[in-house]
């Protein structure tokens, strides 16, 4: 098992209704690594999360989950992995404690061992301090760190995190990165969703963007960076008619626009020669582009470009085989 | 950190699963819905209240009117079991909105991760409701005897009468949960409330059946709520109750074994 992905999924679709919620989702997830499934809402993220946690059946297509079969081997994967959704799942009216110790019982200790283990848990993500609280006193940040804490109760060997910091201000998400990022190792490997993408570049090792209900694109962060041309040519305007004029020299490299402001983006490979060459094809005349000024590629630009707008994905593809032009 | 909390060295929890493991959870469970129960201050103040207000307020607002239709011992004793009826209704919908809590939170995927029967699930949850609901009907007992109940019943037939309350609790705290798990939210939860009520007020819970309007009698007469609340009133009154007990058991115990039987079902479907 040690070679074979954590996760491993191929051609996953499911629909509610007439709603088409994945539309054939493949992915995989190396044994030991955190992987980030980056998305807006609706994308499909919590769907494919359910999916592989086995609470949700896939119409079609295939998976495994520490290499056990998410349909026919669920049971396996229960035993194998650990869930955390956006919703809290430790009971307000319990202590901190009570709540791990109960979890603990749960997954088959004995009670004294349960004891040692919330105790453990509680001091590992710095709750020691509120264990004989109940939690419907906790901040926001702590319930979400206790969520997890009770998640890992039964030492899971793959941890799904559904936007664990959804809904947390800057120092909780920030602490909450620091503590995931502690939790690798020992062949341990986290699968988390989230809408930032800051989040998935700090903390992943492979980020893969679901737009639609496919993957629209999956790599590092800095691979996913580098198929947008690793910069991004800003470009003022001289005028309203310049600003058309300029966008349909562009074409589909036009990357994004902001008409109110006369400005446009372009990918670029950061390069003199090509910027001056990319300034020179579009305004030969030099009157057209009043400004610019040159960015490296964010993974902002990565997801704007690859889900912002939908009639630019091919584009975005073709960087992966030609350059732009 | 991982070293702490991810090692598989120490201990790593096993859950073989099968029955055994259903009766581990349910205890677990259970435990777990009788300590959240008894910090629930507004559900506890509702079971606690509720059978001594019901008492005093049919027992000396209404009991002075209504005490004429009814033939025998007297009013107390004729509406303790009513009370004890109405009581179990009103807990049956603190049971519906508790177990739509879990069911609306994160909580119920961690339980279906854990491969937790849904039977084990909704038993912990009918246990803590059983729980209350028994102190209820005892709160009845204990304000209808210095109210004025005389019962020169056998220590046999009080036991009958305990055992068929207990099923009584148990049939609708099940039906309760049950239907707690299916509904979407909370507020529809809660307005189980008066459709249960209208149960015992359809019933001979507070006045003979005989008094109702004729096209509601039949329906009234033969109603499982009548059938077990005569067999009640039969067994404290030690009049003869005939097969009414019997009907009794099998219309509770039926509608019991029903809802435990849906119950892993419905908790698969829960999260669809």
């Amino acid at each position: 098992m040690t070679d074979r992905p954590a996760v491993e999924a191929a051609g996953l679709t499911k629909s509610f209704g007439d709603l088409a919620v994945l539309d054939g989702v493949s992915l995989a997830v190396a044994r030991g690594s955190i992987f980030a499934l980056l998305g807006r809402n609706g994308a499909g993220k919590t769907t494919i999360v359910r999916i592989l946690a086995t609470l949700l059946r896939p119409d079609s297509g295939r998976a495994t989950v520490a290499g056990y079969d998410i349909t026919r081997q669920r049971r396996q994967v229960r035993h194998a992995i650990s869930l955390t959704g956006q919703y809290p799942a430790v009971d307000a009216l319990q202590t901190g404690a009570e709540n791990l110790q109960m979890m603990g019982r749960l997954s088959g200790l004995p009670a004294r061992q349960a004891r040692t283990r919330a105790s453990q848990l509680l001091e590992g993500f710095g709750l020691a301090g509120a264990a004989d609280r109940r939690v419907a006193a906790y901040s926001g940040g702590m319930r979400r760190r206790l969520d997890i804490a009770a998640s890992l109760v039964a030492r899971p060997a793959v941890i799904f995190l559904d936007e664990p910091t959804t809904g947390l201000d800057l120092p909780s998400r920030q602490a909450l990165w620091q503590m995931i990022a502690g939790l690798t190792g020992h062949g341990v490997t986290i699968f988390l969703t989230t809408q930032y993408l800051e989040e998935a570049d700090q903390m992943a090792d492979r980020v893969a963007v679901i737009d639609g209900g496919a993957v629209v694109a999956d790599g590092t962060a800095a691979e996913l960076k580098a198929r947008t041309a690793g910069y991004r040519l800003d470009l003022v305007a001289a005028g309203t008619a310049a600003y058309s004029a300029l966008l349909a020299a562009l074409g589909p490299r036009a990357l994004g626009r902001d008409p109110g402001r006369l400005s446009i983006s372009a990918a670029s490979d950061g390069a003199a020669a090509s910027v001056r060459a990319l300034l020179d094809h579009i305004d030969p005349d030099r009157t057209l582009v009043a400004t610019f000024t040159l960015h490296a590629t964010s993974l902002d630009d990565v997801f704007l470009a690859l889900t912002g707008h939908p009639h630019q994905q091919s584009q975005v593809q073709d960087s992966q085989g030609r350059p732009h032009g | 950190m991982a070293d702490l909390l991810l090692a598989r060295s120490g201990t790593v929890p096993s859950r073989p699963g099968g029955p055994r493991q259903a009766a581990a959870d349910c205890a677990i469970l259970a435990l777990r819905s009788i300590r959240l129960a008894t910090r629930r201050a507004d559900a506890m103040l509702t079971a606690l209240l509720m059978p001594v207000m019901l008492m005093l307020v049919f027992g000396y607002l209404f009991g002075g009117a209504i005490s004429a239709a009814i033939p025998g011992t007297g009013y107390v004793t004729y509406l303790a079991p009513g009370v004890v009826l109405t009581c179990v209704m009103l807990g049956a919908s603190t049971t519906a909105v508790t177990v739509n809590g879990d069911a609306t939170a994160g909580i119920i995927d961690r339980f279906r991760a854990l491969d937790i029967n849904g039977a084990a699930f909704l038993a912990g949850h009918v246990s803590a409701a059983a729980l209350r609901n028994a102190v209820s009907a005892a709160l009845v007992f204990a304000v209808a005897v210095p109210m004025g109940l005389r019962s020169a019943a056998s220590p046999q037939a009080w036991l009958a009468v305990a055992g068929l309350i207990v099923l009584l609790i148990l049939a609708v705290s099940w039906l309760a949960a049950l239907g707690g798990l299916l509904v979407s939210s909370p507020d529809a939860a809660s307005s189980f409330t008066f459709f249960l009520m209208l149960i015992p007020f359809t019933s001979s819970a507070f006045v003979p059946v005989a008094t109702m309007p004729h096209w509601l009698q039949a329906f009234a007469r033969n109603q499982p709520a009548t059938i077990i609340i005569n067999s009640v009133r039969s067994l404290l009154e030690q009049q003869p109750a005939g097969t009414a007990p019997w009907l009794a058991v099998a219309w509770w115990g039926g509608l019991t074994l029903a809802a435990a039987a849906l119950s892993p079902a419905a908790f698969q479907r829960r999260a669809r």
